[in-house]
């Protein structure tokens, strides 16, 4: 595949059907492939200014730190992945290591400071505090901060770069890149044909730290926030026998983990669950994702939704065709399985008990 | 349920809110229990109006690009979401005003990335959080602040009146685009004030005979209320608090 060199260069859509059927379409007609009933959920994180260069106080060497999750829900704290000297431009994986990072050592970075607190697990990882208060912390963000960014962006991110149109609360580290496929018009779009928009907040990691290891240990625990409006949305689709839509892996995370235990709830949660191909889903019906490659976790994510051979096949074709992978490439539209049964059930039983019953007449039919 | 006189868990940004009618809003605002976040290019006056107001403070210009997100990201941040956008902060152009003919093109392109390119940028930056406040049935609203300059034509005040006429037509078409997504957007004109800005347009008004901005704030603010739901639905306010 090919690997998008510029930020919101994705137009394209494959969807492979809940028969196994794949089907190529401009981005722009995904409501095509929708229903009315159907809700489509999207991640509205907006995106921080997550990487941060600086100096290593103690020994006055380079830095650049990676914030990439939050251990609590303490405004000034996060998990962060420190490199030594050099920037996005020389890929992850050849990134020197940072010096040795002791509890305590202060760092500069920018205007602000941030004092490791500790190591955890790993010479990369730190957790870290900014001692700030509110104001200086985000007007800090705001100057010192840019995009976490990767090699094959040639030109710097900026801000509205990472920031889907939905972006509202920053809180994700990474942009939620599928909701780059969404625009004001296809939400006219969307509307027009009876399917719903809703959307959750999702403080979507890093996607890659440059160590095969550490790597494994991705995603780790990610804050999310789900309105009450978007838990009603859902829940009239369900009963109307609609398909929940989720645009981007974060948002089946963060919806399969509040509804784990039978019920989707709204509120605040972290979601430590990891989805694969043993996952069974309790909620989500289909994803929008970004093309990803065999072997990434976003990648294994996809297997909740179709069997290996599925998307193996589905790989072979994005390859044939030119897609573009990586956060500003291509899409895909993967339907779950229609042997696949849904399993969540709401405070009022009903709706479990109409999608079941369609899901058998649609059995019957095909 | 939020009333003109409790305006409690309402998120306000006001750009150019250190002075003049941008000061009286936030004033207004902070009384009724609003959480404000206003935006001004100077540091020092951006920090006396936060401390004495309690507003959150960004420094920022509206009229400078690169300055957008940055002040997006501190308006989310801080205040965990936005409910109303007032684009507030104008430009003169040029100041004594200036015939068409005497003015400067870049006078001319500096009132219009003040009042035209930096309210649509920032309310495109900010729409997300907006369409998200209008989902959870808190309501949206964007106010541009326009002018009688926006439809009557009085020599002198062409970079002005023209910037602020493009600014009121734009407001009317993001109206009609938003109206699906419950996005109120309003220009209103809060009539001739005694501001610092009306000083330096007509330096020999008789201030007795003007408008005192804190009436120009509470009549905004009312028509803003009257936009929003009239049973805004108690959400809790994203972010990590």
């Amino acid at each position: 595949m090919i690997a998008a060199n510029r930020p919101q260069s994705g137009s394209r859509l494959l969807s492979l059907d809940a028969q196994g059927l794949l089907r190529e379409v401009s981005a722009t007609q995904l409501p095509r492939l929708l229903r009315r009933g159907d809700v489509v959920v999207a991640n509205d994180a907006a995106t921080l200014p997550a990487s941060f260069h600086g100096v290593h106080l103690p020994t006055g060497e380079a830095i650049e730190v990676r914030l990439a999750g939050k251990l609590d829900d303490d405004a000034a704290r996060f998990v962060a992945i420190v490199f030594g000297a050099g920037n996005y431009r020389t890929r992850t994986e050849h990134r020197a290591p940072p010096p040795l990072l002791r509890a305590g050592d202060r760092l500069l970075l920018g205007s602000l400071v941030a004092e490791v607190e500790r190591s955890i697990d790993h010479a990369r990882v730190i957790a870290l505090r900014f001692v700030a208060s509110e104001a200086e912390l985000w007007s800090g963000f705001a100057a010192h901060g840019k995009p976490i960014q990767y090699a094959h962006v040639v030109e710097p991110l900026k801000l509205w770069d990472v920031w889907t149109r939905a972006a509202t609360m920053p809180m994700a580290f990474e942009p939620p890149s599928a909701g780059f496929a969404l625009t004001w018009k296809m939400l006219d779009d969307f509307a027009a044909r009876g399917t719903e928009f809703a959307t959750l907040t999702h403080a979507a990691g890093i996607s890659s730290t440059g160590d095969a290891e550490l790597d494994k240990r991705l995603p780790f625990d990610e804050a999310y926030v789900i309105p009450e409006s978007t838990v009603r949305a859902i829940r009239r689709a369900k009963a109307e026998g609609g398909r929940v839509v989720a645009i981007g892996t974060t948002v089946v995370r963060a919806l399969e983990h509040a509804s784990r235990n039978g019920t989707l709830r709204a509120g605040r949660g972290v979601a430590t669950n990891r989805l694969g191909p043993g996952t069974k889903l309790k909620l989500v019906d289909a994803i929008v994702s970004g093309v990803h490659a065999a072997g990434e976790s976003h990648y294994e994510l996809l297997k909740a939704f179709a069997t290996g051979e599925q998307l193996q096949k589905m790989t072979e074709v994005l390859e044939l065709r030119g897609f573009c992978n990586h956060e500003f490439g291509d899409f895909v539209l993967i339907e779950r399985e229609q042997s696949r049964t849904t399993t969540c059930v709401f405070a009022d039983g009903n709706a479990r008990m109409r999608y079941s019953n369609r899901g058998q007449q649609e059995g019957l039919r095909s | 349920m939020a009333t003109s006189n409790d305006l409690s868990g309402l998120r306000v940004a006001v750009t150019g809110g250190t002075s003049g009618l941008g000061l009286a809003l936030t004033r207004a605002f902070r009384k009724r229990g609003a959480a404000v976040a206003i935006v001004a290019r100077t540091a020092e006056a951006v920090e006396r109006v936060a401390r004495e107001t309690g507003a959150a403070g960004i420094v920022g210009d509206v009229g400078v690009k690169d300055d957008i997100y940055p002040i997006a990201l501190q308006i989310n941040g801080r205040l965990g979401g936005l409910d109303v956008l007032i684009n507030n902060a104008s430009s003169l152009g040029p100041v004594p005003l200036r015939l068409l003919g005497d003015t400067d093109c870049e006078d001319l392109e500096e009132a219009i990335a003040v009042n035209l390119v930096g309210p649509f940028r920032l309310t495109k930056a900010l729409l997300g959080a907006l369409a998200a406040s209008a989902r959870e049935g808190r309501g949206a609203v964007v106010l541009n602040i326009s002018s009688d300059a926006a439809v009557n034509a009085y020599a002198g005040w062409g970079a002005y009146g023209a910037s602020k006429a493009a600014l009121k037509h734009l407001s009317a078409i993001w109206n009609e685009e938003q109206a699906a997504h419950g996005v109120r957007v309003l220009s209103l004109d809060p009539g001739d004030m005694d501001t610092a800005l009306h000083a330096l347009a007509v330096p020999d008004a008789d201030p007795a005979s003007l408008k005192r901005p804190e009436t120009s704030a509470d009549e905004l603010i009312a028509a803003i209320v009257a936009a929003l739901p009239p049973q805004r639905a108690a959400q809790p306010v994203g972010g990590y608090a």
